[in-house]
Parts: C-alpha cells; structure tokens; sequence
C-alpha cells in the first residue's frame, strides 16, 4: 500500500562522483520489499522525484540517487533536519526467490542503489550472495563496503579498468557460480546480464514517470503479461516476462 | 454550515470536485491513499472500445507549473472496464460516476456511448473529442463544429443519459464548438482537455517524450482554461465543467465565477495524490472567507451581466 508521510533528513552526503546517499526518518510501515522507490516532492519542481530505497533501518530509510537534472541537484542541496513530503511503499520490490541458494545481483552505477536491502534479506535467509557491479571508472564506485559489511562477496568491473576488472558485468559472470539473477542497473547492461545467464531472475527498470503511484499510466511498458505500469507492477519483472526489443 | 452541493444536470453532487479524467485511473490507485466517497464524482480514464496500450515511452515531460502527457488513451477497452473496473467502482464509491469515452470513428463514440447507457452506476457520459495523443479520432473530432456536432447528434441517439462533450483548447474559437454540441442536444461541456506542446532535450536535440508533442496539464494552463470557460459560458446555457490546472480551493472557486457549475481537478493528483480530498476539505475555510454561503451560487459570477 502506498502511503504519505513527512520524512526527516538525518543526513545527506556525497559518496562518490554525483552520487548521494540520504538517510530519511520517519514512518517505515509501507516498504515492504527490497526495490521499492519513494517520491520525493522537490519545491521548485512540478513533479516528484522517485528514487529507490537502498536500505532500510528501523526508524528511517536510506536513499543513493545520482545527480541527474534539477530535482536532484536541488536535493543534493538539501541539508539535515530538512523535512520532505514523501510517497513511501511505492512499487513491486524484488521477491526472494526460494528455490535459488547461490543469488547473483548485478548492479550497474546508481542502478546498484536497492541492492543492500536485497542483499540484507537474502543473507538473513541464509543465501550465499554474490554481487557484480559495473562502473564507468573507480571514482564512480558506490555501495561496495555496504555490500561487503552485509557479508556479501562483491566484485567490480570499471570500463577503464581503473578497479577490479576492466570491462562489463557480463566479463566476469563466467567466473562466478549463482543460481538465479537480481539486476538494477542501465538497460543495455540489464539485457546483457539477462541474454549471458541461462538462469531466472528479476530485472529493475527506470521510467519517467508522472505520479509514480499508478494513476496516470504515464510509464506503461509492454510484457509478455501484458501492459504493466513501471510504477505499479514494476519497476522489477520477471525474466519471462521481459520484452527486451520494446524497451528503448 | 457552508453549502458546496452543486446540481449538473439534475444530478446533485455533495461539492463541485470531481477528479478529471486520465489521472485517477478507475479510482484503484487512489483509494489506497483516502477514502473516495468525499468527492463530488469521479470521471474515470477515457475508454476505447477495444484496450490500448497507447504511445511508446518517455510519454511524460516536465515543465514549469505542469507536464506534458501523450501517453494515448492506454486503457483495458470497454469490455474490461464494465466487467473489472465497475464492479470495484460499485463496491467501493457511492459517488455519481462520469464515464469518459474515447473513439476514432463516430461509430467508436456510439459504440461507447450505448454500452455506458446500459451501466446504472454511470450518470453522466464525458465524450473526449479532444485528446490530442492520437491520430485519425479523438482531438480531431473537437476541431471542426461539423464533426463535433456530428459526434454529439449520434452520442445522443445513443443514450439517455446526460452527455458532456470535453473539448480542446486548440482552436481558434471554442465558443463556436460549444455552441455546436450545443445545438446538438449536448446536455454540457466540459472544457478543457490539454493544451497541445513539447520539450527538447537540448543534450540529445531530441524531443524528450517519444511522441514529440503532447498535451500540457497543471497550473501553467489554469488561466487558459477559465479563459476558455468563461468564453463559453457566455454563450453556452448548458452546464459547464470547468477542467485545467485547477490547484487549490481558490482555484475552484475562481472556476466558477467564470461559468462553471462543478469542476474538475487534474494534474494535481499526479504531484499531490490527495489533492482532490485537500481541495473539498479546504473549500467551506475559503468560502467563509470570501463571504460565500452557497457555492452554487457564485458560477458565472465574473460572465458578462448583459451577455
């Protein structure tokens, strides 16, 4: 259920080129899956900002968004004790999958934003969980010690191979064994991870959205399901369900 | 006790707030954020007579006061709307339900129009002639008093139940469209859908949404649409729906005094889900303030007295 509150900024930082983490306190009840999103209501912008909920604590939530346009750098500017009208609970989240004991996430540059929640409840499941996450360079790098203290095995690609391996995601799955895919990230780096695994999995997607809540359908993509809301349905599919050749 | 009830067509509604359609879905959505029997009524997504899946994506732009939309009339088609969305409608809204219907042939409108007739919750039919997101029908039909007069003369024969023709701002005259769907036995108006528009990327030197041009809503079109109002309600006697940018319990009652007897509340939703409940609850503060005891009294305040 999708629900407004008035959330607290408890503190609003950089941590890496462009890319922020905020902690947001305030009531929690509404997020109930990793991969959910929030809607940050911006003064000085007409719509609202979704941006996906990185980890959950008990009292208040963490949100990683990278400085896009004018909303986002109006909130990068935003300093604690700061309050913000906030749609919270937003979206299908990803849903464990039971039968997969070795998860892989794939992540790629702000797209690896959900995955320590992800990661938090797969490993209090008991998953043995693997992340690849792919950047432009190492100053891009984010949420890889988070990843690590949750007791996740991280390993990196940077496209100028300034950290881990040089190259993309996909160049370092053959040497990594999972069972099943969790992946946020840039679309071509998403398909890519969906078209070199053999495995199911569940993909985020990023739309413009109007509302973010369902009503204005203003984010509608094609599945094999069906017409499904990215907002709404989504932002996570399921694998079977993916149209990659409409999606652009 | 302030008195918001207002009377469209012998239908009484408890305040003139009706959620506009295309940003309310079939009420769904909203329901999980407040209760919808506070709203005058609700005019649900224009529906097609088969479903939609409507335009390619991006089909939202931001801009200054509002967005722009050309998500093309995406819905589930009339057969699914009478079968999943009106039931729940029933179980859940005790309100008047205006069912906003869409075609692309004349024969689209009194397909529609005769299914919606034989629907007991529905009690006012919204005939879009003025999307301006598809092409061979819906804003086609709304440029042209011939084609508008035409869809009304067969909407008519097609129900009982009062028609309202929603119009588009893009054109030189609306008065001239009003008067024809007038003539035509329209039973009111409703007015105004978007306002045709664009935005580029400058990065890309692309259009940002995949149709490159869409339809503005918010608070930049507010003044467009009283002006379009007030336009029509001069020259109109039918009820006037007043639609476009409405914000605030002000704003409503600034839509009145132009002409229209109930109003509708659009973009607003998409920013504010709970703009619709904020806007009633806000409405009896205002007109105690302005010195108004009956809101039914105010529409057409502001139109000339010797028109």
């Amino acid at each position: 259920m999708s629900k407004r509150d008035i959330y607290e900024i408890v503190s609003n930082e950089p941590i890496a080129r462009s890319i922020w983490r905020m902690r947001l306190a305030g009531d929690m009840s509404a997020v109930t899956a990793a991969g959910q999103f929030v809607n940050i209501a911006v003064d000085g912008c007409y719509l609202r900002r979704p941006i996906s909920v990185s980890m959950l604590h008990d009292d208040s939530l963490t949100i990683v968004y990278k400085i896009a346009g004018r909303g986002t750098e109006i909130m990068s500017r935003m300093s604690a004790g700061m309050r913000l009208d906030v749609l919270t609970g937003l979206g299908n989240g990803f849903k464990p999958e039971a039968d997969s004991l070795k998860p892989l996430l794939a992540g790629g540059g702000v797209g690896t934003a959900p995955l320590p929640e992800l990661a938090r409840r797969l490993i209090a499941e008991g998953k043995r969980v693997q992340a690849v996450l792919g950047f432009n360079t190492a100053d891009d790098i984010v949420l890889k010690e988070d990843l690590e203290a949750l007791g996740a095995e991280v390993h990196i690609a940077t496209m100028d191979g300034s950290h881990g391996a040089k190259g993309f995601v996909t160049d370092i799955l053959p040497h990594l064994d999972f069972d099943y895919v969790y992946a946020c990230g840039p679309l071509p780096m998403m398909r890519a991870v969906c078209e070199a695994t053999r495995c199911g999995g569940q993909y985020s997607f990023e739309e413009r959205m109007g509302c973010g809540f369902g009503a204005c359908m203003g984010c509608t993509c094609k599945t094999a399901s069906g017409a499904k809301r990215i907002c709404k349905e989504g932002p996570v599919l399921y694998k079977e369900e993916i149209l990659w050749q409409t999606l652009q | 006790m302030a008195d918001t009830s207002v009377i469209l067509s012998g239908i009484r509604l408890d305040n003139p707030v009706i959620p506009a359609s295309g940003t309310f879905g079939y009420g769904r959505e909203m329901s999980e954020f407040y209760d919808l029997n506070i709203l005058g009524a609700l005019s649900f997504k224009g529906t097609t007579r088969e479903e939609r899946i409507g335009n390619p994506s991006p089909r939202i732009a931001e801009c200054s006061g509002g967005l722009i939309n050309c998500v093309g009339l995406q819905n589930p088609g009339i057969d699914k709307v009478i079968s999943e969305e009106l039931p729940w409608l029933r179980r859940h809204f005790r309100k008047p339900i205006i069912a906003n219907i869409s075609g692309f042939s004349i024969d689209d409108y009194r397909y529609c129009c005769e299914r919606m007739d034989a629907e007991e919750q529905v009690e006012i039919i919204e005939v879009n002639i003025s999307c301006p997101n598809v092409h061979g029908g819906g804003m086609s039909f709304g440029t042209s008093p011939d084609h508008a007069a035409a869809v009304t003369r067969a909407v008519k024969q097609a129900t009982s139940k009062p028609v309202y023709m929603k119009l588009t701002p893009a054109v030189t005259d609306i008065a001239e469209i009003a008067r024809a769907c007038e003539d035509e036995g329209a039973d009111g108006l409703c007015l105004i859908n978007t306002v045709p528009a664009m935005r580029i990327n400058v990065s890309t030197r692309r259009p940002v949404t995949a149709m490159p041009t869409g339809g503005l809503s918010g608070a930049a079109i507010f003044p467009r649409a009283l002006r379009a109002v007030w336009s029509v309600a001069q020259v109109c006697k039918v009820p006037v729906i007043g639609c476009g940018g409405v914000a605030s319990a002000r704003d409503v009652i600034e839509m009145m005094m132009a002409g229209a007897t109930a109003v509708e509340v659009g973009a607003e939703n998409l920013r504010n889900p709970f703009a619709c409940k904020d806007i009633i609850e806000a409405l009896p503060e205002e007109m105690k303030r302005l010195g108004i005891e009956r809101l039914a009294d105010i529409t057409g305040a502001a139109l000339n007295p010797d028109r």
